[in-house]
């Protein structure tokens, strides 16, 4: 396949790991690089980067997963829509299986009766509220800035229909907020940033220079193996120069502004406020809520969704690990109590939660 | 869950909604996102039943042969 094939190079690969090995030897000294997005940290495990790289080199893994920063009450809330009379809670997949309070779930609110169904795209529930005229369908608004553009169209396309029984539950956020409140930590001990590929195709690269101004190197990566490697490399170089600043690994997928079009839409709908994230705390401005004019597509408006006890799992470290300062290795629930059969937190339910990618690639 | 990958544009129909092949797979994409002009044979990188980039084939190859040069320099 064209844009994959010549990425997954053996010859190439090995090529890269010897470049990284002498500039990390050039260096002389540990470094430690955090990769955002939750599609690098599967890859990385996936293609078995950990175990290429020289020993000095550390990678961990950030806040990246949507559904695993998702906090329990709004898995709650999602379990309570979905159990509302003539309602079609329309998920991506990822969400399905996340726990709740008391270990509910989408999963099991569906095997209750509840009518949750799993779609690819925002328009796949635009598709179901036209030809379920008597329900109402709520979508699952949750992802990141490359997410959230494509809900904030569906929610154009259905104005423009007419439609009157489509809505969303937005627990939308947006990426640089979470880095910001990252770097605000003193113990925060990061080289360099492996930044997220397709989050950057919607934001662009300036969207980071808080990274390079904290004195670390950001590079937006692609998601193949020669692309993280090259991205390491590309890290490693900063380091050494001593020149930080955003770089682009993945040419091939982001262009330095990003896809303004797409961040319009996403503005257009979505407005910012404080959201709450499991592991970070409320950051500001990094959720995004429907504005106004569409506060008839806002699930929120449209339903009376009671205050509800909300309580995180016992035990249950996805916290710490959603912002590196634990592996999974460190949780005591991990591989014994938590697997992704029986998981307790949401990093082990996502195919690319910290917890899943550790245990199925250990 | 910010997965995408590269397809070919086999088809535009009507309504802003593109067919494209990944890796065989057909998949029907929204082009609302796109900011620049695509047509048949394109590769869009598409996430959500949205195509999000298109990618531009001679800055894929450049990059590539950028990188192998500088590989076998340091080598």
């Amino acid at each position: 396949m064209k844009y994959i094939d010549e990425y997954r190079d053996p010859a190439l690969v090995g090529k890269l790991r010897d470049a990284i090995d002498k500039r990390a030897r050039s260096i002389g000294r540990p470094l430690t690089m955090m990769e955002i997005c939750g599609s690098h940290t599967q890859a990385i495990g996936r293609f078995g980067i950990r175990e290429l790289l020289p020993e000095g080199i550390r990678l961990i893994s950030g806040p990246g997963c949507p559904v695993c920063v998702t906090p329990v009450q709004d898995v709650d809330r999602a379990v309570f829509l979905a159990g509302l009379d003539d309602v079609v809670f329309a998920t991506f997949g990822d969400m399905l299986r996340v726990p709740g309070t008391g270990g509910k779930s989408l999963q099991k609110a569906r095997a209750a009766g509840a009518d949750v169904r799993v779609v690819s795209s925002a328009m796949d529930a635009v598709t179901a509220a036209e030809k379920n005229g008597g329900k109402t369908v709520v979508m699952m608004g949750i992802g990141f800035e490359t997410t959230a553009p494509t809900v904030a169209s569906a929610v154009k396309r259905a104005a423009k229909k007419g439609l009157s029984n489509f809505c969303v539950f937005s627990v939308h956020k947006a990426v640089p907020p979470a880095i910001k409140t990252l770097l605000e930590d003193p113990a925060l001990n990061i080289d360099g940033f492996i930044c997220p590929g397709h989050v950057s195709t919607i934001i662009g690269a300036d969207a980071y220079s808080m990274i390079p101004r904290s004195g670390r190197a950001a590079v937006i990566t692609g998601f193949e193996p020669v692309d993280i490697l090259e991205g390491i490399l590309m890290i490693l170089t900063q380091v050494a120069e001593g020149k930080k600043e955003v770089a682009i690994q993945y040419a091939r997928g982001v262009s330095p502004s990003g896809n303004p079009l797409a961040r319009a839409l996403m503005e257009e709908v979505f407005v910012r406020e404080a959201s709450l994230w499991r592991g970070l705390g409320e950051i500001p401005e990094s959720g995004l809520r429907l504005r106004d004019e569409y506060s008839a597509f806002d699930a929120l408006k449209r339903f009376a969704v009671p205050v509800l006890r909300s309580a995180e799992a016992k035990g249950c470290e996805c916290g710490g690990i959603l912002k590196g300062t634990l592996s999974p290795f460190e949780c005591p629930l991990f591989a014994v109590a938590c697997t992704p059969h029986n998981p307790v937190g949401p990093c082990m339910v996502s195919s690319e939660g910290t917890c899943a990618a550790y245990y199925k690639y250990r | 869950m910010c997965i995408a990958f590269p397809g070919k544009i086999i088809s535009i129909e009507d309504d802003r909604v593109a067919v494209i092949d990944i890796s065989g797979t057909r998949r029907e994409v929204y082009l609302d996102l796109i900011d620049e002009d695509v047509t048949v044979g394109d590769y869009v990188i598409s996430h959500a039943g949205y195509a999000l980039h298109k990618v531009d084939e001679e800055t894929a190859r450049e990059n590539l042969s950028y990188l192998k040069t500088i590989i076998e320099s340091e080598a």
